[in-house]
């Protein structure tokens, strides 16, 4: 064990494994395809709302699975 | 005959009826239990009784859940796995001995191209969003000024639940004759106040004006609703709380901000929850006030879905948009329930 992490306790896991940010960019994914599938303004953006929203839904539950 | 009774309340141990609840018991409500687990035991056929002698708790405990989960699959799982199928497929209802192909996602793409069903969901988002405004708005002050505790609370609480306990049935026939622009009570209502001439303007066949008929429906029937829910949150908090703040001088508007709304939260974010599930599937009313009319005015996702399913017969389409819509509500709900967890943790 190094020093540095002997004095910060644990190692810090990889940005992608880590539950917090990764449920984060679920959330902020599915609210986005939330928000296009339902906007009065262009129709391009509820094309693509379906792909946003599966995104966020499949990752947030894969992430939610990470311990904290 | 005591012996062979002996050896089944061994088997069945009706004791553990008692043991299990949570509630503190006398001993007139334990000698009750004990005599209801007694009949139980003695009406257990004796193969039986000696069948399940072996199973552990988990297994005993599966037995009892078997039959939910297999109406639930039978029932949920299993139609939205075939939906998920169908929504791949050419399937039309009316034809059910043509030949399916697969499609691959081109129901979707329609589905995500079509200006109408577009125009549906701005629909669903606009219902949606004024009748939760609106019911939370209005709900919330009704939970508050019925939580006063004053002389005749229960009575209006009553009075208040009226319209919840009525049919979406009745209520859609009941109000189409409110609207009625010669004879209708909601026309005469708002000219008395306004001075417009009644028969000037008809709610429910107009652009503009029919949306809003139906928000208020809407509105009339489920406020109640959030309003029980809130009232609950509101009977939760402890008097001690509001105690303390007037120890230190709080005012009332602080005690509002600082004490009840951040306590009755988790049971408003549940109205919510609850209410907007519940408006995104909304149908029934919406049909019988104006059938989706005028032109397709207040024509919401779900009628769109049955229309393309029941009146088009593209099966293969309406279920990719119902899988759209599952889709949305399911990470709405996920990203919702987390927001609740965080806001009860606090």
């Amino acid at each position: 064990m190094t020093q540095e992490n002997t004095t910060t306790g644990k190692p810090k896991r990889p940005f992608f494994v880590r539950r917090g940010p990764m449920e984060n960019i679920a959330t902020a994914l599915i609210a986005i395809g939330f928000l296009m599938l339902f906007q009065p303004f262009a129709l391009v953006l509820y094309t693509y709302s379906l792909v946003t929203l599966l995104a966020g839904t499949v990752m947030f539950i894969i992430v939610s699975k990470f311990p904290e | 005959m005591a012996a062979r009774f002996k050896g089944r309340a061994a088997v069945s141990r009706p004791v553990a009826f008692s043991s299990l609840l949570v509630m503190p018991v006398t001993d007139t409500d334990t000698t009750l239990l004990d005599k209801a687990a007694e009949k139980a035991v003695r009406a257990t056929p004796v193969p039986l009784a000696y069948r399940v002698r072996g199973l552990s708790d988990r297994s005993i405990a599966w037995l009892f859940i078997m039959p939910t989960i297999v109406l639930l699959l039978a029932i949920n799982i299993f139609p939205l796995i075939w939906a998920v199928y169908l929504s791949f497929t050419n399937f039309r209802a009316n034809r059910p001995n043509a030949e399916i192909d697969g499609v691959g996602l081109t129901n979707y793409q329609r589905v995500l191209t079509d200006p109408d069903i577009w125009q549906a969901m701005q629909t669903t988002a606009h219902f949606v969003f004024w009748t939760i405004l609106l019911q939370m708005l209005i709900g919330f002050a009704l939970a508050y000024l019925i939580d006063r505790k004053f002389r005749g609370h229960a009575f209006w609480t009553t009075v208040i639940l009226i319209p919840m306990m009525l049919s979406p049935a009745v209520v859609g026939n009941f109000w189409r004759f409110l609207y009625q622009p010669q004879i209708g009570l909601f026309n005469y209502v708002y000219s008395f106040f306004t001075g417009v001439e009644p028969s000037s303007f008809e709610m429910l066949g107009s652009v503009t004006l029919s949306p809003w008929a139906i928000i208020i429906v809407d509105t009339w029937m489920w406020t109640p609703y959030v309003m029980l829910i809130c009232l609950a949150g509101l009977r939760s908090i402890p008097d001690y709380i509001y105690e303390a703040a007037e120890v230190d001088r709080a005012s009332a508007w602080r005690q509002f901000w600082s004490i009840t709304v951040p306590m009755a939260l988790p049971f408003i974010m549940l109205a919510v929850l609850f209410r907007a599930i519940e408006n995104f599937k909304m149908f029934d009313m919406v049909v019988l006030l104006t059938g989706g009319g005028p032109g397709s005015t207040t024509e919401v996702a779900s009628i769109t879905l049955k229309r393309e399913a029941f009146e088009s017969w593209r099966t293969g389409r309406a279920s990719a948009f119902a899988i759209i819509l599952f889709v949305a509500v399911f990470g709405l709900a996920n990203i919702y329930v987390k927001a609740l967890n965080k806001v009860k943790q606090r």
